[in-house]
């Protein structure tokens, strides 16, 4: 076995040197009658046949890059330079543990320290901390952190919150004293939709969350929002899916927001399936010890030299146990860093660029949609990804064009069975769309609609 | 002094006698010194090719960003060297013993990150049709079937995306499954050696947490368990091999206790790189267990995640299970994404971490059958081998044998002026991870060591030496080589004191 260093030789040797006669007795703690079961899997197989067998099974997957892709709400296909991916392959980062011997880890908590920063900067906020595993459950940890600050109970979770995000919140707080108010999803209306959820603030309420741009595109000014919660001492928690979307347009923390959680695979990461990805995790000087999650600060060493350590672990589990902030403890490590490598190749320069062209490709997607009949666009404004509503099922018509080698949006009935909206579909557009993938997509549409 | 011919000193040391000088540049030969990105790059600096994109309206609702975000660029050249730069003083698996008890630094192949990168792995979208991602289904169906077929579980939930948020996993399918016959109960029952983990997801679960008492041999004690279990207990969380490198030798019993006062059993899977292909969790009464994929099946910790922390359920938990999970269909695999009544509902955003999912299964694959159990076999025969090897000069907590680590604590340092701290440190100077430390909890200045199965005889034989060369410079009361451990790290010890005092938790330009 390639991956298992000791030889018979070895193990004799040692056995001899412990002074036991056979391995087993070494597990005699375990109940003789359950030891060495018959495992009904296959023997080991070879580096070339595991590559086989794993190849065949990924070549029955469509690729996002093999077709035109217009798939989004929350994950986003974008370009990551090929040194993102050769540098989180460096062993010295890719097999390294959490930084807890800082002596010998100021290379993860020195990127550690540049994320934080590159995370607030983006973000609008003064601090971030380390990452969380994802968007979705730093959301939920968002709204526990808002009852732990206001000691207030009432969560309000928006309409343009993506499904998902408001289903985890949801599950992880139904043994906790959160209450939870989920309003629904208008995506034909979203002025409405942040209207409702102005409406919902109380004096009860602990925070507000919203999505910006929300699951179904549209791009809102947050400022009355923030307004209602502050005056109701509120927190207004702001969530991102498309982080991609902070070079072009304001930052929640210019909006108001108290907290910011956010999910950063657009920036480094590919598209996996789902995970892993990245939470963002971003809020204000006077929350930081509320915060959930790692937190890496400056010092210095004994000769004086500036270096990085985790700090505040007063905060968390591994110290405080059962009154931890939050139970989290591995986070997104390794994503952060791509993150933070993708995010230093682009600079502000390169990310306003970017991002530019992710509201062009969109742009020019609305417009060749809008001479397709049964395609109705619901947004008047997005960043790169909008709602149409079709004049057939939209599930039936993503189905339909997938055969036809186009994927071509997420279909609203997915994420929200039935809400009455099956003929609506959500369309994104990054910078990786071409023109011939529009052509093709408009085209595609003609025939099935 | 000899010269060759061109006239150049050819010994160390002959060109000049004073080596502790300042460089000018601040670099020290291959330690070289790195700013931080913020004073190197500029905000009109770019390493990526810029889109040219032409005047078109924009449809933002006027909401444009005209304020300075401040992240500065490098050009790839400098973003390269950057971060190889920081790598350097990183220690990994990759570079060394890795012996950090409880963590399983093993190998990690670059098989797996091959096979994640496969783009029909890395490069598909969650919410592609279902028709377009077969193999990523079937994937997710292998994976469950071989953690199913390992454990002797019925039913697993792939999406926790790491330890402890598999341990709320499966606290909260204990709870759903006691609230679903009318008895939510108040207290989960953890040993005070428990991962901080358990008591804080416990507490997550709207539990009191009360202490289990453990034993003079390092196992919990079952009379005392007996006597703490009652109608109000929810679950009893167990580490099995405990914390202490140890098997509960008297698991079954346990088990039955727990399931006579009506409680469920979650066991922490941290440690089940011990006993995988050797013992399965399901023939041991176990309700529920997590993984950590990065710890027993080899995917890379990253410097602190990404984790993946799959849960096994037993027949009485396994109706609870969170969405979504791959089910078997006439033609195939369908992935059911929306919960029904008894479901607890939904952990994570899509399918939790596929990548993750990917090299696991490679590694089991690689593996097979047999090769898990020799695995198992190896990282108990290591850790036996390290406390065979310095049990006469360090002090083991317990006797043997151990499973996968060795428990030392810090009876043997005892008058040296010598700490945990401080022997951990010099670790650093040999060249080697230190283990872990104070941890468990349960005895005095505990030194965890847990070699893994990835380590060779010669490797262990030269860890070996320098534990105890260590121990007899310790004991020898050579204080100092300890106490301002460690002299060859890039980085002497940091002051954490003074990082939590004010904490400075991002760059900024005035300081």
């Amino acid at each position: 076995m390639r991956y298992l260093p000791l030889t018979a030789t070895d193990r004799q040797a040692m056995l001899d040197k412990i002074g036991v006669r056979h391995i087993d007795e070494l597990f005699k703690d375990i109940p003789n009658d359950v030891l060495n079961p018959e495992i009904d899997l296959p023997r080991h197989k070879s580096e070339m046949e595991v590559e086989r067998y794993l190849s065949r099974m990924a070549a029955q997957n469509t690729a996002a890059g093999s077709v035109p892709f217009f798939v989004g709400a929350g994950a986003y296909k974008h370009h990551v330079p090929a040194t993102v991916d050769h540098m989180i392959q460096r062993g010295e980062f890719l097999t390294a543990y959490t930084p807890y011997q800082p002596e010998i880890a100021q290379g993860t908590l020195q990127y550690i320290f540049e994320f934080q920063t590159q995370v607030a900067q983006l973000t609008g906020m003064d601090v971030a901390n380390a990452s969380m595993y994802d968007g979705s459950t730093g959301c939920s940890e968002a709204v526990m952190m808002a009852r732990r600050v206001t000691r207030k109970k009432k969560a309000i979770l928006a309409g343009s919150l993506h499904a998902h995000y408001a289903s985890v919140v949801e599950t992880t707080t139904q043994f906790t004293d959160d209450v939870i108010e989920r309003l629904a999803p208008n995506p034909a209306n979203p002025e409405a939709e942040l209207q409702a959820a102005i409406d919902a603030i109380d004096a009860d309420t602990s925070c507000v969350v919203f999505q910006n741009p929300g699951v179904f595109g549209s791009v809102l000014d947050l400022r009355p929002l923030a307004e209602k919660a502050h005056e109701n001492k509120a927190l207004l928690i702001v969530v991102l899916t498309e982080v991609m979307s902070l070079g072009l347009i304001e930052s929640p923390g210019e909006m108001g927001a108290d907290i910011v959680v956010g999910e950063g695979q657009s920036i480094g990461n590919g598209l996996n399936f789902g995970g892993p990805y990245l939470g963002l995790f971003a809020t204000n000087q006077k929350f930081v010890r509320q915060m959930p999650g790692r937190l890496c600060g400056e010092t210095v060493d004994a000769d004086g030299k500036r270096g990085f350590v985790l700090t505040l672990s007063t905060r968390e589990q591994h110290i405080r146990r059962e009154k931890a902030t939050s139970n989290i403890c591995t986070n997104s490590g390794l994503c952060a860093l791509a993150f933070t490598v993708h995010m230093t190749l682009l600079g502000e320069k390169g990310l306003r660029g970017v991002s530019l062209a992710n509201h062009k490709a969109a742009v020019d997607l609305r417009d060749a949609l809008k001479g397709v009949d049964g395609v109705e666009v619901l947004n008047t404004t997005f960043f790169n990804e909008f709602s149409v509503k079709l004049s057939k099922d939209a599930a039936g018509v993503v189905d339909a064009l997938a055969d036809k080698g186009i994927l071509a949006g997420v279909p609203a009935s997915r994420l929200y069975p039935g809400a009455g909206l099956d003929d609506v579909l959500i369309l994104a557009a990054t910078e990786t769309v071409s023109a011939d993938d529009i052509d093709a997509l408009v085209a595609g549409l003609k025939e099935v609609l | 002094m000899s010269m060759n011919n061109q006239g150049r000193p050819t010994s160390a040391g002959a060109a000049t006698e004073n080596t502790d000088f300042e460089s000018f540049s601040g670099h020290k030969g291959l330690r070289l010194a790195e700013p931080l990105i913020f004073e190197l790059g500029s905000t009109e600096t770019t390493g990526v090719d810029v889109p040219e994109v032409g005047e078109f309206e924009m449809a933002i609702g006027g909401l444009e960003r005209t304020s300075e975000i401040g992240c500065p660029g490098l050009p790839e050249p400098d973003a390269v060297r950057h971060y190889t730069r920081l790598s350097r003083r990183n220690y990994g698996i990759d570079m060394g013993v890795f012996p950090l008890g409880s963590c399983t630094m093993k190998h990690n192949p670059r098989l797996n990150e091959k096979m994640a990168r496969l783009p029909g792995f890395g490069d598909i979208h969650p919410l592609q049709p279902k028709s377009t991602v077969k193999g990523a289904m079937q994937l997710m169906d292998e994976l469950s079937h071989w953690l199913c077929t390992l454990t002797g579980m019925p039913a697993v939930a792939l999406s926790p995306k790491a330890g402890a948020h598999g341990e709320l996993c499966g606290v909260m399918a204990i709870r759903s499954a006691l609230e679903a016959r009318g008895d939510a109960r108040e207290v989960i029952l953890c040993p005070e050696s428990a991962h901080g983990t358990n008591p804080a997801t416990a507490a997550f679960c709207g539990y009191k947490v009360k202490a289990i008492p453990a034993k003079d041999n390092g196992r919990v004690d079952l009379e005392a368990l007996k006597e703490a279990l009652d109608d109000t207990v929810a679950a009893v969380m167990l580490t099995n091999p405990n914390t202490c490198g140890l098997f509960e030798n008297e698991i079954r019993d346990i088990a039955d206790a727990i399931h006579a006062a009506g409680a469920f059993f979650y066991c922490d899977g941290a440690n089940f790189n011990a006993i995988m292909g050797k013992a399965r969790p399901g023939d041991l009464g176990v309700d529920a267990m997590h993984f950590n994929l990065h710890k027993t099946f080899s995917t890379p910790h990253g410097g602190g995640g990404p984790g993946s922390g799959p849960v096994v359920f037993s027949d009485a938990l396994k109706a609870h299970v969170p969405v979504p999970f791959v089910v078997k269909t006439d033609d195939g695999f369908d992935l059911v994404e929306d919960a029904d009544d008894k479901s607890m509902g939904r952990l994570v955003a899509y399918h939790g971490q596929m990548g993750m999912y990917v090299r696991a299964l490679s590694y089991m694959l690689s593996h097979g059958s047999d090769g898990i159990r020799q695995a198992a076999e190896d990282a108990v025969l290591n850790a036996n081998y390290v406390l065979a090897s310095l049990g006469d000069v360090m002090t083991a907590s317990f006797d043997g044998p151990c499973m996968h680590e060795a428990l030392f604590d810090d009876r043997f340092l005892k008058d040296t002026g010598v700490t945990t701290l401080d022997f951990a440190k010099a670790m650093i100077d040999e060249g080697y991870h230190p283990m872990t430390m104070y941890f468990p909890l349960v005895v005095h200045g505990a030194m965890l060591i847990e070699p893994t199965e990835s380590e060779s005889k010669y490797n262990m034989d030269q860890f070996i030496t320098s534990m105890r060369g260590l121990a007899g410079e310790a004991k020898g009361g050579n204080v100092d080589r300890f106490s301002g451990a460690p002299y060859h790290a890039p980085w002497g010890r940091l002051d954490e004191t003074q990082a939590a005092r004010k904490p400075v938790l991002r760059y900024s330009p005035e300081e």
